[in-house]
């Protein structure tokens, strides 16, 4: 009989040809899908080319997706899109998202159905932690790992010790994922989860959507976690009935499996939050977060700017005006989101407000292009890193928040509460 | 031995902060080396010596897995980062390519900026030259211990496709 598991060790355990994985071992491991965007796409070439890498380990498990500087913003990244377009027509990859297919990754891959629950997904960007809302281990790693990868089609990992997270209570008006999200960050702070993963239980689950469970698991990785895993339920296999691209097996923790800690989170009568600047912990209510005028709103990113998200910006901005100091800009962030958003008037709304439509692209989130802040400058975003210089001049400031704070910010010029602009 | 100076940082110093993402489209490690903490620290680029050490607090390279980030630090000479402790990505990063780094709160909270150091990379020991104290830093799981020593990850696998290195 073996020892109860975590959802995280079992998928590891699976992957490696285990019966049993203990926490803190390490382990090589198969993986279900492998994924690079134009940032480490170039970095992982050269590595692949100098070990000697003739072809990846299998051409429908690589997805490459040039995100982070689509539309190409200058020469240089237009050559990185170029090498990675040659790269994957060479090893005959199915799955390669540049130009006009081309969305924020995690975003995108979950919508295409390429991810799914119990698999094993490395991904050479932070933000892969992204696909635990469908029951996968997911996890960042770095473009070396990557180059071994797409030879290999393995990596190794160190079994980590999992954190239950019990999320309970009744959501109030405009509060979403994101909220929940800064919330978790300030109860675990900065490295509340270090080298652990989180796995989430609790009656607030079988209400909460996949698009909520993808922004919470997106910015857990601010905790320092290494996956961020929901369960398999209705909620998922609603989500993939008529998208998963191959077949898939559920996955679930052992009953008594071994936890190294509980935290609990109630949702009743939790506020509108915003992550300050420059820490994604430093978490107030949107009321009080601070009173510093804002010049501009950016809603997208892979954190929470899926369709529910971008009804929501639009129901606060419907008939309002953004305030003249704002520049809001809405990037929707996969193509089909963006057409869904032209069908349902709501990119109408946010021209109609004062806002500036963009491509799908990571665009501001991490200062590329798009909407880069001027030294002093103030944003709200619905991102997931608020560091110093992270969106451009040193000294502009960042606050992180969901879709409803964001509208509502835009047309007040302050971080601002959707009460406060719909009362 | 490995001999240098001691750069000391605080807590949280994020891989946006060691290679901040407006520079990475650009593709050589030496324009990286040559921005490397500079929002922090504009002098460090410049001035870092080959074989210096960044001394830092909690969570050293939190934020992306950009693994521009150890290797524009690698880049610019530096011989080893000791922190108090390391960001997950980070320190596989450093692993994976071969950038020293070594675990030591108490190396993290008594070096002083500007110290002479000695390490001995494979002792893990620590000796600050001007406080005349040393310190041993945390061991490291022998996975990751025959990882650097065939050179880094990529190495290790091309000689287990190509049977050499």
């Amino acid at each position: 009989m073996n020892q109860p598991q975590t959802m995280s060790q079992k998928i590891l355990a699976s992957r490696a040809g285990l019966p049993y994985v203990e926490p803190g071992a390490i382990v090589e491991a198969g993986l279900d899908m492998v994924l690079a965007n134009d940032v480490s796409t170039p970095m992982a070439i050269r590595g692949f080319k100098d070990i000697g890498g003739e072809h990846v380990f299998d051409s429908s498990r690589v997805v490459l997706v040039a995100d982070h500087f689509t539309p190409n913003k200058d020469v240089a990244s237009a050559l990185i899109s170029k090498e990675m377009v040659e790269f994957a027509s060479a090893m005959r990859l199915e799955h390669r998202f540049e130009g006009g297919s081309s969305g924020v990754s995690h975003v995108l891959l979950a919508e295409q159905g390429l991810i799914l629950p119990g698999e094993l997904v490395v991904g050479a960007d932070s933000r892969t932690v992204t696909h635990g809302a469908l029951g996968a281990f997911a996890t960042g790693v770095g473009a070396s790992d990557l180059a071994a990868a797409l030879v290999t089609g393995r990596g190794w990992f160190q079994a980590p010790a999992s954190i239950r997270v019990e999320l309970g209570g009744e959501l109030g008006p405009w509060i979403g994922g994101m909220d929940i999200a800064l919330a978790l960050l300030r109860l675990l702070g900065p490295e509340g989860a270090h080298y652990q993963s989180l796995e989430f239980f609790g009656p607030l689950l079988p209400r909460l959507s996949m698009e909520a469970r993808m922004s919470i698991s997106n910015l857990m990785v601010e905790s320092g976690a290494k996956a961020a895993l929901f369960p398999v339920d209705q909620v998922t296999t609603d989500y993939l009935r008529d998208k998963a691209k191959r077949s898939w097996r559920s996955v679930a923790p052992d009953p008594e499996a071994p936890y190294a800690k509980t935290i609990k989170l109630d949702v009743t009568g939790l506020e509108s939050l915003a992550a300050r600047p420059h820490r994604p912990h430093d978490v107030a209510t949107a009321r009080r977060a601070g009173y510093e005028p804002v010049n501009q709103v950016f809603i997208g990113s892979c954190a929470a700017a899926r369709l529910e998200d971008l009804r929501v910006a639009a129901q606060v901005l419907a008939g309002r005006q953004v305030h003249p100091r704002v520049r809001l800009l809405v990037l929707p962030p996969t193509p089909r989101i963006m057409l869904q958003a032209v069908r349902e008037g709501l990119v109408e709304t946010f021209l109609a407000a004062g806002g500036v439509m963009g491509p799908p692209s990571c665009g501001p989130c991490m200062g590329g292009h798009l909407g880069v802040l001027a030294a002093g400058e103030v944003a709200v975003a619905t991102a997931n890193r608020n560091y110093r210089g992270r969106m451009g001049h040193p000294s502009s400031r960042i606050y992180l928040a969901g879709p409803a704070v964001a509208a509502a910010s835009a047309i007040l010029g302050r971080v601002a509460d959707p009460a406060e602009v719909l009362s | 031995m490995i001999s240098g100076m001691a750069w000391v940082f605080g807590d949280h110093i994020s891989s946006d902060a060691i290679i901040p993402a407006r520079f990475l489209h650009q593709r050589d490690s030496r324009s990286w080396a040559k921005v490397v903490l500079a929002d922090l620290r504009p002098e460090f680029a410049s001035q870092v010596g080959f074989g210096d050490f960044i001394v830092a607090g909690r969570n050293f390279g939190c934020g992306s897995s950009r693994e521009q980030a150890p290797l524009a630090i690698k880049t610019a000479g530096v011989a080893a980062v000791i922190a108090h402790s390391f960001s997950r990505m980070f320190y596989r990063n450093a692993f994976n390519m071969g950038l020293a780094v070594f675990t030591c709160p108490e190396a993290a909270v008594r070096v002083h900026d500007g110290d002479r150091l000695r390490l001995d990379p494979y002792s893990g020991l620590i000796e600050d030259v001007e406080q005349q104290i040393s310190f041993q830093a945390q061991p490291v799981d022998p996975y990751l211990t025959d990882l650097v020593s065939q050179g880094g990850l990529l190495k290790k696998i091309r000689k287990q496709i190509t049977g050499h290195g």
